[in-house]
């Protein structure tokens, strides 16, 4: 706890230093342009300025460059496809000494737009259909966070696993595999056996993969400094391959009874197994699409919450400010540290109860209404 | 169109490609060499500790059993041994008394014969002193016979003489 605390701590200033950067960057520019004007008060009006909204997405969002601290960012690759072919490049040579994005010239001329790669003219404007054509495949941040994640899963998982090989299956677990092998038994025993069944077994491995790599993701993105601070469960394109892999794994394991449940209800009369049909079509594809966008908004909801709430201090400009805000703030992220915890469990327990409602066995046909639970969950 | 609005809700292929890279690496990586061999690994172990369990609970019972065997078997040995006990005091008072009368009656018997072979002895031995006693009268009255006539005081003599050589045995 006490670690968190100060892990929390830490995470606050560190954040305030780089809003302070921002805005100090900001208020460079606004004097700029209040200069030519020549007047003061609107300089005054304009000081104060500090785009909240902005400053918010450019943490949430993925970026081509992992930010480090103050003016260090890590220079990743920059990895692109176009009707030219592959071509690697650093992410150091998008960004001029000022550390605003500049152009370079690749295949095309490439510019970073809001974080997004975009091909633009010689005059600076955007060329939208030469950039349709470039598929950015690059090491971003959330590519690098999800590797590092892999990693961390692997080393975690294997040494493990190798623990139980090397003290035997008959002894009491040690060290870290005490600590993991009651989040295994809690997949295998909450959320696999009351959802699935006794064919439980097949789909430990998508299970305990999709959680641990869900949590550990979550985590990462509550720790604000490096090698945390990446969104990368936040991130849409992530949870939609989740739900796209649970999708494809609950219908290619779908028996002949899910698919009649679909299309034609059991149970029914004529005009309501056609009436249904549509429906609980739509059912095979909301499902899949309720766990990406719930575990999407639940983890990037965290995160805008606690800038929001480190954002009042510049808002505010006022140190007291901090007083009350850095409190709610390290109030708001153990209440992130449970959620990470809870959502990684609801993504895995629903991919656990489709795969379940999939595979489930009928018996009785005849005097069946269908049990279709949708669980009431954020 | 409304995916364009917010650049949050629109995903971007290059993470859509590293996650299924990322997550086929960790699903097929990890299944082979961690989830399989921890799955087995727990489940030998509940396993282990169920069969554990369930033979303590076997050999609990069949201590029980046992217990009520061996008691059983006492009490029944006991009970034996009471038994014998009581048939052996019952066979020593028969085997005594049958002493007993055996003793009496042999003794008895003894007894008979005894006085039978005494009251023959003493009829012999009075028939003997009888015969002695007619023989002796006959040879004393022989010899008095014969010395009668030459004296009369030798022949009271001798009379005292044979009197007293008659010894009555």
């Amino acid at each position: 706890m006490g670690k968190n605390f100060k892990s929390l701590l830490v995470a606050a200033f560190s954040l305030g230093m780089m809003f302070f950067y921002n805005s100090s960057k900001a208020q460079d520019s606004v004097h700029h342009a209040t200069e030519e004007h020549g007047k003061a008060e609107g300089g005054h009006a304009t000081e104060g300025k500090f785009d909240v909204t902005k400053t918010i997405l450019e943490h949430i969002k993925d970026d081509h460059s992992w930010h480090l601290w103050g003016h260090t960012s890590l220079p990743l690759p920059v990895i692109l496809y176009s009707d030219k072919g592959f071509e690697v490049f650093s992410s150091s040579n998008l960004v001029d000494a000022h550390h605003e994005p500049a152009a370079y010239q690749g295949n095309y001329l490439y510019k970073t737009v809001e974080g997004k790669m975009k091909v633009v003219n010689a005059d600076g404007s955007i060329d939208e259909a030469a950039t349709k054509k470039v598929w950015d495949f690059s090491i971003t941040k959330n590519v690098a966070s999800l590797l590092f994640t892999v990693a961390l899963l692997l080393i975690i998982f294997l040494s493990v696993a190798n623990a139980y090989k090397r003290h035997g299956v008959k002894s009491a677990p040690k060290g870290f595999q005490s600590f993991m092998e009651p989040l295994i038994l809690f997949v295998r025993d909450d959320i696999a056996k009351p959802n699935i069944g006794h064919k439980y077994a097949k789909y430990m491995p998508f299970l305990l993969t999709v959680f641990f790599l869900i949590w550990i993701n979550n985590i990462l993105g509550l720790v604000p400094f490096f090698p945390g601070g990446a969104n990368v469960s936040g991130n849409i394109a992530f949870t939609m391959t989740l739900a796209v892999f649970t999708f494809i794994l609950v219908n290619i394991n779908g028996n002949k009874d899910y698919w009649k449940h679909i299309f034609w209800m059991p149970g029914m009369p004529v005009a309501m197994k056609i009436f249904l049909a549509p429906i609980e079509l739509l059912g095979v594809f909301t499902k899949p699409i309720s766990l990406m966008i719930r575990l999407f908004a639940n983890i990037t909801a965290g995160h805008i919450l606690v800038l929001s709430l480190i954002c009042l201090i510049f808002i505010f400009k006022s140190v007291f400010a901090a007083t009350i805000a850095v409190p709610f703030a390290i109030f708001i992220s153990l209440i992130e540290l449970l959620v990470a915890f809870l959502q990684a469990f609801i993504f895995t327990m629903l991919a656990a109860m489709y795969i379940g409602m999939a595979i489930e066995e009928h018996h009785h046909h005849d005097d069946h209404e269908p049990h279709y639970h949708e669980p009431d969950v954020a | 169109m409304f995916l364009e609005v917010n650049p949050l809700v629109l995903p971007d292929i290059g993470l859509v490609v590293w996650s299924t890279i990322a997550f086929l690496i960790l699903l097929i990586v990890l299944g082979k060499f961690a989830w399989k061999p921890i799955m087995k690994g727990i489940h030998e172990r509940e396993a282990g500790i169920a069969d554990a369990i369930a033979s303590a609970e076997k050999v609990k019972a069949e201590m029980a059993q046992l217990q009520n065997e061996n008691e059983a078997l006492l009490a029944k040995a006991r009970e034996e041994r009471a038994q014998l006990l009581k048939e052996a005091r019952e066979t020593k008072d028969k085997i005594v008394n049958e002493a007993k009368e055996q003793a009496k009656a042999e003794a008895n018997k003894i007894i008979l014969e005894a006085q039978a072979a005494i009251n023959h002895q003493k009829l012999a031995a009075i028939t003997e002193v009888k015969n002695q006693v007619g023989n002796l009268v006959i040879e004393v009255s022989e010899k008095v016979l014969r010395r009668e006539l030459s004296n009369k005081s030798e022949q009271e003599a001798y009379i005292n003489n044979l009197a007293n050589e008659i010894k009555l045995n």
